[in-house]
């Protein structure tokens, strides 16, 4: 793996502030706390390790690449933060369990603190993070990657929490099934542990993963951070940049929030402010925000991106620090094509999060 | 007619004011001393002077200070803390400060334990308390000489039974330490929760002396109303709750500027602009009150989950240091702060300033004009240019829409501003000077339910409804005018753990000191 090694570039301090507001926007809200993952990552850059990421091209057919990310409520990992080595505990189990070496890291989730976790992790290993993930977002459960709907068994799997507790999942005879046991599992572990996968073919992570999300998103932080130091408008850069549409602002009026089943499961009302005044807004959050409502009308929803940002600083706002009385704008962004196709709106699409009422219009074809 | 006294401690000047209803009686500026006593007393005599009022007939005291915030920001007079938190083996990989300053953490002395304990979100223990752990911790401190001990245990605003134990065990064995518990300051985020925890135990001496200070100063003028102090969401909080939570202060001065210039114009929507000696704080009146940051906030570099004013700071004041000529032009962000009467050409001095721009060109009259009348006019003209292009920004920054709505300028270095920045009109009220001291005299009361509701058999609307109820009814109690009651918080959090689907909401509710119309 010596020329992968050599193709890589090294993350400096900047990229990871950028990545923090990039992986923020794309989060949609969950993907845990993108400043506690900020700090984790800066921590492990002070400590004297590398965080790598090995561009898409530069990975080799027959590498292995193991996904990993932290799974549980948001809430949680704000609050119990982790122990930290979590992530490499996984993966040395699992090389131990299936008798292989790891060449790369793979991110599960691009959005949020799952952005950051697969560096911190791989930079204590020693290896790079391809650049790439498999929700080009961030999505509540694991069977929602690119990566099982296009076919890949994640399990064997590890899963370890801060105790030093760790769960090997043998066999699941589904993705979906995966996710269940495992959910049951992050619950009995304290609602927030990182899980590793079985690895990918340096092939498939290639032809499946959502491309160059690593570049996309400290792309996407640095314009932000680049119109506000210019007083630019953030939100204007966020929508040019992403294709995106900002389609309501308003002040949060209500926030029902509790833990079910392992999530963050809640709504969110918005009052509308300046040219959204006389209107309601409905903010539907699993984990993620996953729907967004006027006035009794669905505007967008999964696996488009509904994004919360402040209304005047245009900083992603997420599920565990909404509060009542913020002033936030809701942005509409088009997912990844591999995020639309028939097979993958199975599992990502509205009615897999249980809304039958809803059809998803791709933001992308009607624009 | 109530008859209050509103006093602003701040870094260079203390103020006073005297109301009668909404009619400002007396105004005065005084210098703020080391001791805080000498300030305050002088303010608070000045005023009674000149409202010509008799002080026995004065009914409340409102002071509110930067004095803490200062403290932090100028890193001076803070006690070293044992930052002590219970969640081992989580919470490892981010110790106790670890996204503050060098400086500041160096200050407070950089004494972090972790130790094993703290809950899970469902209320099982993490660990159990480690408390051998937690007496070689007490030996320690008192070897150390650290002065105050802040402990905060993961989920503790769920269950602060942990945090609790913990204390009782520390004071057991030093019987005279100070200890903040993180459950009685944030909410759930450990780590600002935490970094709130460790300022506010750092602030304790600090804060003991200075509301010992007010009640000397009050007691020596012979006032004998009952005195409060401002809190960062503009509500008034009794002189002991001062004492044990300075925290509580730190956004208070924005807060006074801005409903102060409210209530000096009658003004509801527009941008205030509060320039001081040093610098200038710019902030949006929304419905006669100040906009909340949505996002945290950061104090001396300290990210907090305080509910404050979003408010932005610019390096120009009426002691700004202007340097060069009108090519080379640099306008701050030195200033000569409290200095300015010693230092600034027009009051004899031998440095150039802002307050000498608007003297020579003629839009204030102090000082002595003739010191300034040999500067350079074009270098006037330039430096005019820059102070508005300084202002304009901060201005548009706060701005969100482009209604034309005015600006209000207050503050002693307010003689800055222009008349017009961009294409809104600038209002300086009477008594702009002292607007942070009117404020304070304004503060509102607040009404505020934290407890435990049993959701089974009723619903989530009714006990919302219950607790607004209960709290408007406290804030009312307390003097508050009805008609102006406003729930500024309002927080659910089930605790997932308790039997009978259990939630605990916290929900304030402020409004105006009635008295205040007629």
């Amino acid at each position: 793996m010596r020329d992968m090694a050599d193709s890589c570039w090294t993350l400096d301090e900047a990229d990871i502030l950028a990545l923090e507001v990039g992986s923020g926007i794309l989060g949609t809200g969950g993907g845990g706390n993108p400043y506690i993952g900020k700090l984790r990552a800066l921590q492990t850059m002070r400590e004297g390790h590398k965080l790598r990421i090995l561009p898409l091209d530069a990975l080799e057919d027959d590498a292995k690449v193991v996904a990993l990310g932290g799974i549980g409520a948001p809430l949680v990992s704000f609050e119990r933060l982790k122990e930290g080595h979590e992530g490499l505990r996984c993966l040395r189990a699992l090389e131990e369990r299936m008798g292989f070496k790891a060449d790369a890291v793979g991110c599960e989730e691009i959005g949020g603190q799952n952005s950051m976790e697969p560096l911190v992790t791989a930079a204590y290993a020693g290896l790079p993070v391809v650049d790439g993930d498999g929700m080009g977002r961030a999505f509540p459960e694991m069977q929602m990657t690119t990566y099982a709907i296009y076919g890949h068994r994640s399990t064997p799997s590890v899963m370890c929490d801060p105790h030093g507790n760790a769960v090997c999942f043998e066999h699941a005879i589904s993705e979906k099934w995966h996710e269940i046991m495992a959910r049951a599992c992050v619950i009995a572990q304290g609602g927030a542990s990182v899980l590793a996968s079985a690895p990918m073919s340096g092939a498939f992570f290639k032809r499946h993963a959502i491309p160059h999300t690593y570049t996309q998103a400290i792309g996407l932080g640095r314009a932000v951070l680049e119109a506000r130091a210019a007083k630019e408008d953030p939100i204007a850069a966020i929508c040019e940049r992403e294709g995106g549409q900002h389609i309501f602002s308003g002040k949060i009026s209500d926030l029902k929030r509790h833990m079910e089943r392992g999530f963050n499961i809640g709504v969110a009302s918005v009052e509308g402010l300046d040219d959204c005044r006389g209107s309601v807004g409905e903010i539907t959050i699993q984990n993620e925000f996953l729907v967004f409502r006027r006035d009794g009308e669905m505007q967008v929803c999964v696996p488009d991106l509904v994004v919360v940002l402040d209304l005047d600083s245009g900083l992603p706002i997420t599920t565990e620090v909404l509060r009542y009385g913020q002033r936030v704008a809701v942005l509409a962004l088009p997912c990844h094509e591999l995020l639309r196709s028939p097979q993958a709106l199975e599992v990502v699409g509205p009615k897999a999060f249980g809304f039958e009422d809803l059809v998803y219009h791709p933001m992308a074809e009607t624009a | 007619m109530v008859l209050r006294l509103g006093i602003d401690v701040g870094g260079t000047n203390t103020d006073a004011v005297i109301l009668r209803g909404r009619e400002v009686l007396a105004g005065v500026k005084s210098s703020t001393t080391e001791d805080v006593i000498g300030g305050v007393r002088s303010a608070l005599e000045a005023a009674i002077a000149e409202a010509g009022v008799d002080r026995s007939e004065i009914d409340v005291t409102m002071i509110g200070t930067t004095h803490f915030t200062n403290a932090v920001i100028e890193r001076r007079a803070l006690d070293p803390v044992a930052a002590i938190r219970l969640g081992l083996p989580a919470t490892a990989c981010l110790p106790p400060m670890v996204d503050w300053p060098e400086d500041l953490v160096e200050m407070v002395g950089g004494h972090r334990y972790l130790l094993r304990g703290g809950y899970e979100f469902d209320g099982r223990e993490i660990a159990p308390l480690d408390e051998e752990e937690l007496v070689r911790i007490a030996g320690e401190i008192t070897e150390k000489g650290i002065r105050a001990a802040a402990i905060s245990s993961v989920f503790s605003p769920i269950n602060r039974g942990m945090e609790e134990r913990a204390r009782d065990i520390l004071q057991a064995h030093c019987p005279d330490l100070p200890v903040v518990l993180s459950s009685e300051i944030g909410r759930i985020g450990l780590l600002e929760r935490e970094s709130a925890a460790i300022m506010n135990a750092s602030l304790l001496s600090l804060s003991d002396h200075t509301v010992d200070a007010f009640g000397q100063a009050l007691k020596d003028a012979g006032l004998t109303c009952p005195f409060y102090v401002t809190q960062n969401d503009g509500t008034l909080m009794a002189a002991d709750m001062v004492r044990r939570f300075p925290v509580l202060t730190f956004a208070s001065g924005p807060t006074n500027s801005m409903r102060g210039a409210a209530f000096l114009t009658g003004v509801k929507e527009a941008i205030v602009i509060d320039i001081g000696g040093t610098t200038t704080d710019v902030g949006a009146l929304a419905h006669g009150f100040p906009r909340q940051a949505s996002t945290v906030v950061d104090v001396g570099g300290v990210r907090t989950n305080f509910r404050m004013p979003d408010v932005f700071s610019v390096g120009l004041g009426g002691g700004t240091i202007i340097k060069g000529d009108a090519e080379t032009l640099e306008v701050g962000p030195k200033s000569v702060g409290y200095r300015l009467l010693q230092k600034a050409l027009c009051f004899g001095g031998d440095t150039l300033t802002t307050t000498d721009i608007a003297v020579r060109a003629g839009m204030a009259d102090i000082g002595d004009t003739e010191k300034v009348a040999g500067l350079d006019a074009d270098l006037v003209e330039a430096a005019r240019a820059a102070i508005y292009a300084i202002l304009e920004r901060a201005v548009e920054r706060s701005r969100i829409s482009p209604d034309p709505i005015p600006v209000i300028a207050v503050g002693g270095g307010s003689i800055l501003a222009p008349d017009r920045i961009g294409d809104l009109e600038v209002i300086r009220p009477e008594n702009f000077a002292v607007a942070n001291a009117v404020g304070a005299a304004i503060a509102q009361i607040s009404g505020e339910v934290d407890r435990i509701f049993a959701l089974e058999g009723t619903t989530r609307e009714e006990c919302l409804n219950s607790a607004e109820r209960e709290a408007s009814e406290a804030a009312i109690a307390a003097g508050a005018d009805p008609d102006t009651l406003a729930v500024i918080e309002r927080e659910d959090v089930p605790l997932a753990y308790l039997p009978g689907n259990a939630t605990r909401i916290h929900l304030k509710v402020v409004g105006e000191m009635g008295g205040l119309d007629a």
